[in-house]
């Protein structure tokens, strides 16, 4: 107990003597928690949209205003003719073209139906599907308007219509943030606590103060939590300020048990400090450590559900998600935070990340005695 | 009893590929100060971190103190300083906490061993709040021997522990190494410095991972069986150009500031044709001895002989 009690002295002393650490553990997760959710956002504005009016009647000045209303397009220009129009594409200043053809009035009100062509640039595939998206509701709203318009309001018959009105539970305003600050503020522990205890132990290693420590009488079990035990408390700290400025800049109070949320973490960072001791073991300066670790956070932030949703991935994918522990950490941190959801949700997920630290640290211990 | 043995220790590395230590066989007794002398990559390292138990030998057996490297490793480990070739101390900690760090390491506190470090200490304490890493070479030698010595060790182990370090830096910490020799505790000392090799008590030559000689200094340099000569003028370069190309002369090389020589058929005759070719040549300021060769010397016809050796 006094040699662990020592171990933790030094370490904690040598953490705060690294003016370098200190900021990457402090400023890191301050930083990208204020700049990444304002940049990493689906909500798609600023489309820029291109008219050819061919018709120049009411109606089509109608079109267009009611288009530029909506606050998603802006206008890149209205081009007498097609080709015009098509230079706006090429020049990238316009996303889509909207042709309104010629006698688009006179045959709505002759044949009471008429066709609008939509060009769409979909080198930026998203915004060109969410942009026709948004088109399409417009130009469908523009269609109901114009109906009420002819049709006179009458009692005797009715139009028999369904209408599907949705309604968003959880997030009731689908703000972005609140889907993506949490998932965030994982990726930010799993630096913290996977790539911190990484380079600590790997430092040691090409100092060459771990050949000194492996002559001593010093425990291996000592050593291992001497290292374990400061980088999990500063993952604590970390997960406290991401906390707290989630709280601040974006007004996200978790609608479910804080201790519930801390509790998970502190197991969470017990399997991702494994991870980071596992590297260790396969790494012998600071910057192989850190090759692997890249690598890994890169399928951590791309296959863990925090940008596009696992559901939606291949089968394949899908077992690989299921094998990493940031995945369920996002969605612990999604279903706490956003639904509320209490110990008995996410058992499954607990079982499965104390799966998860037993294996890796496990490996860990393992492989740290057979090289040395 | 022996403090340290080895037999038929052989270590290679990449699976086979290179052989670090060669069927290396040794005893150090206890008490004694033992010298590896040996260039660089002749394997002393690899010998140091067997016996630290820090590496597996493939074949041999070694001991420590009485205690088998393999099976008693955790004894050893107890009863062992080590103090690695490369400084690895914590550059972060200052003197006084690395010093700190070890001795609670080992469950022992400065306070309880001081006297064992004391003599060491007193130079090391005006910098006791100065960080390892701002240290100087020397300083940085004095503070990893404080760290070994902490806890009292039997054996002590330091690979070139004086390599990097100024003259006399150097010559301090052999001091220093005579005086915990005298305390009884056995020294296996490494190093690449000839001079350092006659402060032992017993060397062994080392090259290529093999032992070529171990005996007492004195005997290591009363075995040297030719006579061995030293020329010097002011035209060194021809001067070592023309023993070269003389059919006679069979090792010649730059030693201090004298080129030193043997010659394959020596005698008076012989000497005197040889010495009147180089005062032909050199004739103004040319000094010519015989001289008494040092653990050098001997390293240098062993190395000789190893390589000619290999021609044959």
């Amino acid at each position: 107990m006094r040699t662990l009690k020592f171990l933790l002295q030094k370490e904690f002393k040598q953490i705060f003597r690294d003016s370098n650490l200190l900021r990457m553990m402090f400023m890191t997760p301050i930083i990208q928690l204020i700049i990444l959710p304002q940049a990493a956002n689906f909500t798609i504005r600023n489309i820029n949209i291109a008219f050819v009016d061919l018709d120049h009647s009411a109606y089509s000045q109608r079109f267009v205003n009611k288009v530029l209303s909506s606050g998603y397009f802006q206008l890149a220009g209205i081009e007498p003719s097609y080709q015009g129009a098509y230079k706006l594409i090429e020049k990238d200043k316009a996303d889509i073209v909207v042709e309104i053809p010629k006698d688009f009035e006179s045959k709505l009100n002759t044949e009471e139906n008429q066709k609008l062509s939509v060009s769409v640039n979909a080198i930026n595939g998203v915004k060109a599907a969410v942009g026709s998206g948004y088109l399409t509701n417009i130009i469908q709203d523009f269609n109901r308007n114009i109906q009420l318009d002819w049709i006179q309001p009458s009692a005797m018959n009715p139009m028999p219509e369904v209408d599907v009105v949705s309604s968003n539970w959880y997030n009731p305003t689908l703000s972005y943030y609140l889907f993506m600050v949490p998932g965030i503020l994982v990726l930010l522990v799993t630096l913290v606590g996977g790539n911190m205890t990484a380079q600590n132990i790997v430092r040691e290693k090409e100092i060459g103060t771990i050949e000194q420590i492996n002559v001593t009488p010093l425990k291996k079990y000592h050593f291992i939590l001497g290292k374990l035990i400061p980088f999990w408390i500063l993952g604590v700290i970390v997960f406290t300020i991401g906390l707290i400025i989630a709280r601040i800049l974006y007004g996200i109070i978790p609608l479910g048990s804080v201790a519930l949320l801390y509790f998970f973490v502190s197991v969470y960072l017990i399997a991702i400090m494994g991870f980071g001791l596992l590297i260790s073991t396969y790494s012998d300066t600071p910057l192989q450590a850190h090759s692997l670790t890249f690598f890994f956070v890169q399928i951590f932030n791309m296959m863990s559900g925090l940008f596009t949703p696992i559901d939606s991935m291949p089968g394949w994918a899908k077992l690989i998600t299921d094998i990493i522990p940031v995945s369920y950490f996002i969605e612990v941190m999604r279903m706490i935070v956003i639904k509320g959801s209490r110990f008995h949700d996410i058992i499954p997920h607990l079982i499965a990340v104390s799966i998860m630290g037993i294996v890796l640290n496990g490996w860990a211990i393992l492989n740290y005695r057979k090289t040395t | 009893m022996n403090a340290i043995t080895l037999e038929h220790i052989t270590k290679t590395y990449n699976k086979g590929a290179v052989l670090a230590v060669d069927d290396v066989s040794f005893a150090v007794e206890k008490g004694e100060m033992f010298g590896i002398i040996g260039p660089d990559g002749a394997g002393k390292t690899s010998i140091f971190r067997i016996l630290t138990t820090l590496l597996l030998a493939d074949k041999g057996t070694a001991t420590v103190a009485g205690y088998d490297v393999i099976k008693d490793f955790q004894k050893i480990r107890g009863i062992i300083g080590y103090m690695p070739g490369r400084f690895s101390l914590y550059q972060d900690l200052t003197v006084e906490e690395n010093l700190n760090f070890f001795a609670t390491v080992f469950g022992t506190s400065i306070d309880e061993n001081y006297d064992q470090i004391k003599d060491i200490y007193v130079m090391l304490e005006p910098f006791k709040d100065r960080r390892a890493g701002k240290l100087s070479g020397g300083m940085k030698q004095k503070l990893a021997l404080c760290c070994a010595l902490i806890h009292k060790p039997e054996v002590l182990f330091l690979d070139e522990p004086t390599t990097g370090v100024d003259v006399v830096s150097r010559r301090e910490f052999w001091d220093i190494l005579k005086r915990l020799k005298a305390e009884g505790i056995t020294i296996l000392v490494s190093t690449s410095y000839m001079d350092e090799a006659t402060l032992c008590d017993r060397i062994a030559l080392m090259l290529g991972g093999k032992i070529l000689s171990s005996d007492t200094p004195e005997r290591v340099i009363k075995s040297y069986p030719e006579k061995l000569f030293a020329v010097k003028s002011s035209t060194m370069h021809a001067l070592l150009k023309d023993l070269r190309a003389n059919e006679n002369v069979v090792q010649c090389y730059a030693a201090g500031e004298y080129i030193h020589f043997t010659l394959k058929e020596a005698g008076e005759a012989n000497e005197n044709i040889l010495l009147k070719f180089l005062r032909d040549k050199h004739e103004k300021d040319l000094i010519f001895t015989e001289t008494v060769p040092t653990v050098e010397d001997c390293f240098i016809r062993l190395l000789g002989k190893q390589d000619g050796g290999a021609g044959n």
